[in-house]
């Protein structure tokens, strides 16, 4: 293909250049779009999905009896259940019988898409607003049980299902 | 009478059967599914969940006993008033049955109603959940919501049964098909119901528990989660684990199975159908024989002298110390195991004939036998090591001669293919006189303590094969999960050991470095090969080929 013929004006550059700056000048009056990520947060909506951890109930029980429902259905398999027997000692709703001895989240494979959270028929498992995890290793990024219930927290449970059953 | 059949008609569709065939069964042939709980077929008949009720229709009879016609000629029917139940009605000639008309689909959903009133929603928790039939006929007959506001019924959860069940009785629908297998087939009549109405109960006897060898099957044709095996509870959810049809290496009557597996770990066996060995029931023992496969102690290496070697060194190293003791006249030995498979067996006897030794046998191993399915040969393959020509017969009447050829130093080298010689009159003080030991096996014994060399070897699930069992049936093993480490099938082993013995650069007893060594191809480089050449050497198993074998296994000659 032929070059486009280019005038003078063309070969001096000058409106080219000139042109640029009034588009950048035209943006200095403007509100500003961009954030100073990291120090400033962006603010997240309502329904914003972050990473998934798993919450204890009022009475302080893991709400997860391991019924492997989000290990089934996470579309990237970033979780690994590791099923087992509830403590029968344990007084409040014993009848669960069921609570995971292990509950792995691999945040390196999460993808956030909330499969997990709309599949839980125990309401046990919540995608949060964090979003930026990082660490130094891979296996840190592994989120075990322990961790994910820490930063859980506690879910208010208005109907507790299992204790009158 | 019993070759004459009856025709009729389900759901518009000609089926053909044999009179006192029951109508599930026919339906069945025809393709079609009656939903139903408490029929089993190989249980006598309860009748009594009603989810198979289906309009039954006969020819309208004249006064001469002929069917009445009408204007197009087609025979007249009388349909019953009400709905017969399926699995207690038989088929007779010009019967014609209606599965799915909306008057039976609305009495099954009346079913599913009321057994879903006092069900509890335990299918999070719930080890049936996947493979549960009233989950899945909630799917097609119940209803979203619940018209049953009262309380629901609450009954005992988590009894023991024995330390091998568990029963919740809240999830029990009340079939009374463990009721009746425990009563018919396992022969100890300890289960039945308590109360009535939907107060009843599954209880077992006072002071009495399931005891028999057979209490498992009752966990596979609970159609619900009521009764659970304690062995599998909460280890799995079933839909994750992969099914691979397998066979029982526990006894000689081989029980066609299923391995339930996931990645790698094997979860639990459960029987599959085969009319001519088990029909669809296994034995606890059998079931609960497969925790060896995960064993954290499993072989995984090959050692030479107690220090891990690659295959190719292993193999070399067996090959030149076989020729080499072949050379200065020594004798060699060998024990296979009738647990191995007979393309296994038929590869030893053949390093055996190329070694020109007949000192081979097997090791018997009995058991007490019961009247069901428990064979008291404990040996999977007993019959396919004899049709090798590895064990004698009576199986190991030459172990004797073997254990005095290495105490007179006759015999100077001993290969062990997955057996313990040690509870077989080859004790340690004999095995320590040995030149050469070589063991294949999956776990640590004395065995593989005494050794020289071990090969790592893979179980029944890693592995395909076949066994022959005690009728002469010959059944097929496939690999559900892979062999730890560097362990490796048997026939895999076998076959280059069968190769490294009679290459010519490992034949003149030099000892040569193990990478001087060129690998020859092996002469069976898959297990259809091995077959084979079985096939041509052995007269029983003229024309067969590991295809024909298929998953219901085939009878061979005599």
């Amino acid at each position: 293909m032929l070059r486009p013929k280019l005038t003078f004006l063309d070969r001096l550059y000058l409106p080219q250049i000139l042109a640029g700056m009034w588009t950048t000048l035209k943006h200095i009056p403007r509100r500003r779009f961009t954030r100073q990520y990291p120090e400033e947060k962006f603010k997240l909506l309502g329904k914003y999905r972050g990473a998934p951890v798993l919450v204890r109930n009022q009475a302080g029980q893991v709400k997860c009896v391991s019924c492997q429902l989000c290990e089934f259905v996470c579309p990237p398999k970033a979780i690994r259940l590791f099923p087992g027997q509830r403590d029968q000692a344990a007084p409040v709703e014993a009848k669960i019988e069921k609570e995971p001895q292990d509950f792995v989240i691999d945040m390196t494979r999460c993808i956030y898409c909330g499969m997990c959270e709309e599949v839980c028929p125990e309401q046990a498992i919540f995608l949060k607003k964090d979003f930026a995890i990082a660490g130094y290793k891979r296996t840190e990024l592994q989120f075990h049980k322990d961790k994910l219930l820490e930063l859980g927290g506690v879910h208010e449970d208005p109907i507790c299902k299992w204790k009158n059953k | 009478m019993s070759e004459s059949t009856v025709n009729l008609t389900i759901d518009g569709r000609a089926v053909r059967a044999v009179p006192g065939t029951n109508l599930i069964e026919a339906a069945r042939l025809a393709g079609i599914e009656i939903p139903h709980f408490c029929y089993h077929p190989q249980l006598p008949i309860a009748g009594n969940c009603r989810m198979c009720l289906v309009e039954v229709g006969l020819p309208k009879l004249g006064a001469d006993r002929k069917p009445e016609l009408d204007s197009q000629g087609q025979p007249l029917i009388n349909f019953a008033p009400k709905l017969t139940i399926a699995c207690n009605a038989t088929v007779s000639a010009g019967m014609v049955v209606l599965t799915r008309t909306p008057k039976v689909i609305k009495a099954r959903r009346g079913v599913m109603e009321f057994l879903l009133i006092n069900h509890p929603l335990d299918c999070p928790i719930c080890d049936q959940a996947g493979e549960c039939r009233l989950q899945e006929l909630a799917v097609d007959y119940g209803q979203g919501c619940s018209r049953f506001v009262e309380e629901k019924e609450h009954k005992p959860k988590r009894t023991p049964l024995g330390p091998k069940i568990m029963l919740d009785d809240e999830r029990c629908i009340l079939c009374s098909r463990c009721i009746r297998f425990m009563r018919e087939v396992a022969g100890q009549d300890c289960l039945g119901f308590t109360h009535r109405g939907s107060r009843s109960t599954l209880i077992c006897y006072p002071g009495q528990e399931p005891a028999t060898n057979y209490d498992l099957n009752i966990v596979d044709i609970c159609p619900v989660g009521a009764l659970t095996s304690t062995d599998f509870r909460f280890r799995q959810r079933v839909w994750f684990l992969k099914e691979t049809p397998s066979i029982c290496p526990h006894c000689a009557t081989g029980c066609n199975t299923v391995v339930w597996s996931r990645e790698g770990v094997v979860y639990r066996q459960t029987p599959r159908d085969n009319p001519a060995v088990n029909q669809c029931w296994m034995c606890d023992l059998g079931r609960l024989n497969y925790k060896f496969i995960n064993d954290p102690n499993r072989l995984t290496t090959p050692l030479i002298g107690g220090q891990p070697a690659n295959w190719l060194a292993a193999i070399a190293h067996v090959a030149q110390r076989l020729n080499a003791i072949r050379a200065t006249g020594g004798q060699i030995a060998g024990v296979g195991a009738a647990r191995a498979t007979t393309e296994e067996l038929f590869l030893f006897g053949k390093l055996f004939q190329g070694l020109e030794s007949k000192l081979l046998d097997s090791v018997p191993r009995s058991g007490a036998s019961d009247k069901l399915l428990l064979n008291s040969d404990r040996n999977p393959n007993m019959r396919g090591a004899q049709l090798a020509g590895v064990a004698a017969n009576p199986p190991g009447h030459r172990l004797a001669a073997i254990a005095d050829g290495i105490a007179s130093g006759a015999i100077k080298a001993l290969l062990v293919l997955g057996e313990d010689v040690t509870s077989a009159g080859i004790g340690p003080d004999l095995l320590a006189k040995l030149e050469l030991l070589v063991t294949i096996d999956i776990l640590p014994s004395a065995m593989t303590q005494a050794a020289h060399v071990v090969l790592p070897g893979a179980s029944f699930a890693e592995k395909g094969g076949t066994f022959i069992n005690a009728k002469g049936r010959m059944q097929q093993l496939n690999p559900a999960v892979a062999s730890p480490g560097q362990a490796r099938p048997e026939w895999q082993i076998l076959s280059e050991l069968l190769a490294a013995v009679s290459s010519r650069a490992l034949r003149d007893g030099q000892p040569r470095a193990a990478n001087a060594w060129k690998k020859p191809a092996p002469d069976f480089p898959n297990l259809g090969k091995v077959f084979a050449a079985m096939a041509a050497e052995a007269p029983a198993l003229a024309d067969l080929t590991l295809e024909s074998v298929g998953a219901q296994g085939v009878q061979i000659k005599e």
